[in-house]
């Protein structure tokens, strides 16, 4: 698979050389982002640009080394990819630049909604979306005589019944790894309960009330029906799960739907029975407990003006219509003018048709975002009680919201 | 050797030394003194593909008003290393006033990142050290005893732990551990019990951990003394011999004094590798189970929100336990030094 990737990396940039297309640039152009499919053929497309160096760092590990890369004056970056909650962290450092003037003079072919602003200004250009959403086996839950489930307590009772017909001994999948992965799934299913984070306009916390303790019992009632080592689970392991064909309903990344589908990496009987589905409701809720996310890429602030337009017109050619081909085309829900929805983007379109919420662009999100990550799993392996988490989470959450100034 | 002489002989150290050292240290302690400003929050609408909101940001120009004034940001005293993220002073004389038990005191001080960080480290750093040092012993002592054309193969197998990469070693280590692993899977055949889960258990994960530790340092310790093993004097050996002393009296009473020296160096630098532990928390994913204070550093950098003086504060906090735990050693080396002169 990975031999294929490269030898298909290798034609297309070939393609993008004899076919020429015109992307001139006169500077530097260096970006750091994630690392999956999609984001390498942003990166791709951008070092099709003639004139100029393009160079691309995409590691998994991008928001370790992105701020440091361009606090510097000149800045080693001249791009970030990011998504809506790693932009917060750039913005906080005021290290990227507002893109209004470049988006006038060659932002032509962006919709409006690509466009991020903030207060005004256009910070980043979005060009994928991404959210949670459900997956289910439909032979398996057709052997159980269930319906896919639509709403979390339909998904529990579903998985008592695969486990008491003895088709699956743990038949719930989730990204469960202590750290982000958890504080993910919680921010989910915090969200579905209708809680909210802080007080209104503040950054003081609010997570430790009955809302919180309800999110968090159903967590626990899930994992029950998942592999044991649930909470070294990261979206990696889930998806192994899936493959080998040990798991039957989860709530997984739109952005994973490709190699769950690529016969390459599974079984034929996962792989055809594989169905993507809305994102579930918990509690009697309207809204799904997901949240909407996108990629985009924003502009070093600390660059000359030169590099920053071919910067700007490099990402432009990444992200530009005519490069949506069959191979770029079902690597993710793409935001870019013509593309047209293939299979795998089923659930995250049905998550933003049911007003799904996007992760909040909060200053203060990422660190709350960190206790969440941090404090949650004694509850989860039965060491303390929800309400003890919970005070742990807002008590870690403000020592390290007071170090960064947010708060008293 | 004159002192003009050594000054010029050592410059180049010393200046390396200041400036990789020293200097760095110096950095740390000055950040973890210092907090960022209080950010200057101000509403604003936000837009992107999902529709607009009302949310709250940064006011980029005040903010920036008030780092140009103090680049350093708030002088924030020793209240980092106070908080709960570190010494968490206020927490455990919370938990020490409204005890029911001695045990709730200590549960309550593994509720705190930094007690259950040191928890851990500890365990790890004394099991780990003086299991490496027997294991590492045995093997030198195994592999000296082999013949002469097996040697140079066993030396090469035996050092492969080292040289495998500690982050790509734990990995390997955590899939076999898994419960459809191979190891996993022996361990559920041996207890009878199909559910049984290493990576679901926190001392189960500890033990992996520890076995890991010990697997991986063993070659270094091993190393060493193989080395100090060609230096022993075969006259002590051979007259221990003639008095009829078994092989493991031999062992006892020449080998290991011989080897002594190397025993304290081996447990010293042992001992601050393993206070350090990192690699196999991240590799094993252990952290619901297992933390380290190089993982608090690691967790408080990785967010999505940087936490520097947090990070400052705990390598400070990591250097003084280092100090304090080499200390016994260090008065013993110069002790030993002053006996000499």
């Amino acid at each position: 698979m990975f031999l294929r990737t490269v030898a298909m990396a290798g034609v297309m940039s070939a393609l993008a050389g004899t076919t020429a297309m015109a992307c001139e640039i006169s500077a530097r152009v260096s970006i750091v982002g994630n690392e999956f499919p999609a984001i390498h053929a942003v990166a791709d497309g951008a070092k099709a640009c003639a004139g100029g160096e393009v160079e691309a760092n995409l590691t998994a590990d991008h928001q370790k080394i992105n701020l440091a890369g361009m606090q510097g004056n000149p800045a080693e970056y001249t791009s970030a990819i990011i998504a809506n909650s790693s932009i917060v962290a750039l913005m906080n450092e005021d290290v990227i630049r507002p893109l209004d003037d470049l988006v006038a003079k060659h932002g032509g072919a962006l919709k409006k909604n690509q466009l991020i602003t903030v207060n005004g200004q256009v910070m980043a250009v979005a060009f994928m979306a991404n959210a949670q959403h459900l997956v289910y086996r439909s032979d398996i839950l057709e052997q159980a005589g269930i319906e896919p489930p639509k709403t979390y307590e339909d998904m529990l009772a579903g998985a008592k019944m695969i486990r008491d017909k003895g088709l699956l001994e743990y038949p719930l999948g989730g990204a469960y790894a202590s750290g982000w992965n958890l504080a993910q799934e919680f921010t989910n299913m915090y969200i579905g309960h209708g809680g909210a984070f802080f007080e209104a306009g503040s950054a003081t916390p609010t997570v430790n009330n009955e809302t919180g303790v309800a999110a968090l019992e159903m967590m626990k009632a899930l994992s029950e029906y998942m592999n044991p080592d649930f909470l070294t689970h990261d979206s990696n392991a889930t998806s192994a799960e899936w493959k080998a064909g040990n798991v039957a309903m989860m709530n997984m990344w739109g952005s994973r739907m490709g190699p769950l589908k690529d016969p390459e990496q599974s079984t034929p009987e996962v792989v055809a029975t594989t169905t993507l589905a809305a994102p579930m409701t918990v509690a009697g809720g309207d809204t799904p407990a997901t949240t909407l996310w996108w990629d985009g890429w924003t502009v070093a602030k600390n660059i000359p003006e030169a590099e920053a337009e071919a910067t700007f017109l490099a990402m432009m050619n990444g992200i530009s219509p005519d490069r949506l081909d069959d191979e770029m085309t079902p690597l993710a829900v793409w935001l870019i003018d013509g593309y047209e929805p293939t299979d795998a983007a089923v659930g995250v379109f049905a998550a933003a048709n049911m007003n799904a919420v996007p992760y909040p662009m909060l200053p203060y999100q990422g660190l709350m975002h960190t206790a969440l990550g941090a404090e949650l799993s004694d509850f989860m392996q039965g060491k303390e009680s929800a309400e003890q988490a919970l005070a742990d989470v807002e008590a870690a959450y403000t020592a390290a919201a007071k170090e960064k100034g947010f708060l008293q | 050797m004159k002192h003009r002489t050594f000054f010029w002989f050592f410059l180049p150290t010393a200046l390396a030394m200041l400036l990789f050292i020293a200097m760095p240290i110096v950095s740390v302690v000055t950040q973890s003194l210092f907090t960022p400003h209080e950010a200057v929050l101000i509403t604003s609408e936000n837009c992107g593909p999902f529709g607009c909101k009302t949310e709250t940001t940064i006011d980029q120009e005040a903010t920036e008003a008030l780092r140009a004034e103090k680049p350093l940001g708030r002088f924030a005293g020793l209240s980092i290393y106070l908080d709960r993220g570190h010494l968490a002073i206020a927490e455990v004389s919370d938990a020490w006033t409204n005890r029911e038990s001695f045990g709730g005191f200590v549960s309550a001080l593994g509720n705190l990142p930094f007690y259950r960080a040191i928890g851990f480290t500890l365990t790890y750093t004394f099991t780990v050290t003086p299991l490496l040092i027997i294991l590492g012993l045995m093997i030198a002592l195994a592999v000296n005893s082999l013949h002469r054309h097996l040697k140079g193969l066993m030396i090469f197998f035996s050092l492969l732990p080292m040289i495998v990469n500690p982050l790509v070693g734990s990995l390997i280590l955590f899939w076999m551990i898994d419960a459809r692993g191979i190891i996993g899977s022996a361990l559920q055949w041996m207890a009878g019990d199909p559910d049984l889960s290493l990576k679901a258990s926190t001392p189960m994960m500890w033990i992996a951990i520890i076995v890991y530790g010990v697997w991986h340092s063993a070659p270094f310790a091993f190393v060493v003394f193989y080395a100090g093993l060609q230096t022993l004097p075969k006259d002590q050996l051979e007259s221990a011999q003639i008095d009829g002393a078994t092989r493991w009296q031999q062992v006892l009473y020449v080998v290991v004094p011989h080897l002594m020296p190397l025993v304290t160096f081996v447990a010293l630098i042992q001992l601050m590798d393993n206070f350090r532990v990192f690699e196999p928390i991240v590799g094993f994913n252990a952290a619901a189970h297992a933390t380290s204070l190089s993982w608090i550093i690691f967790n408080d950098l990785g967010g999505e929100t940087r936490q520097l003086s947090a990070a400052s504060a705990t390598s400070v906090l990591t250097i003084l336990g280092v100090a304090i735990l080499l200390s016994p050693v260090l008065v013993r080396t110069w002790r030993d030094f002053k006996g000499k002169t």
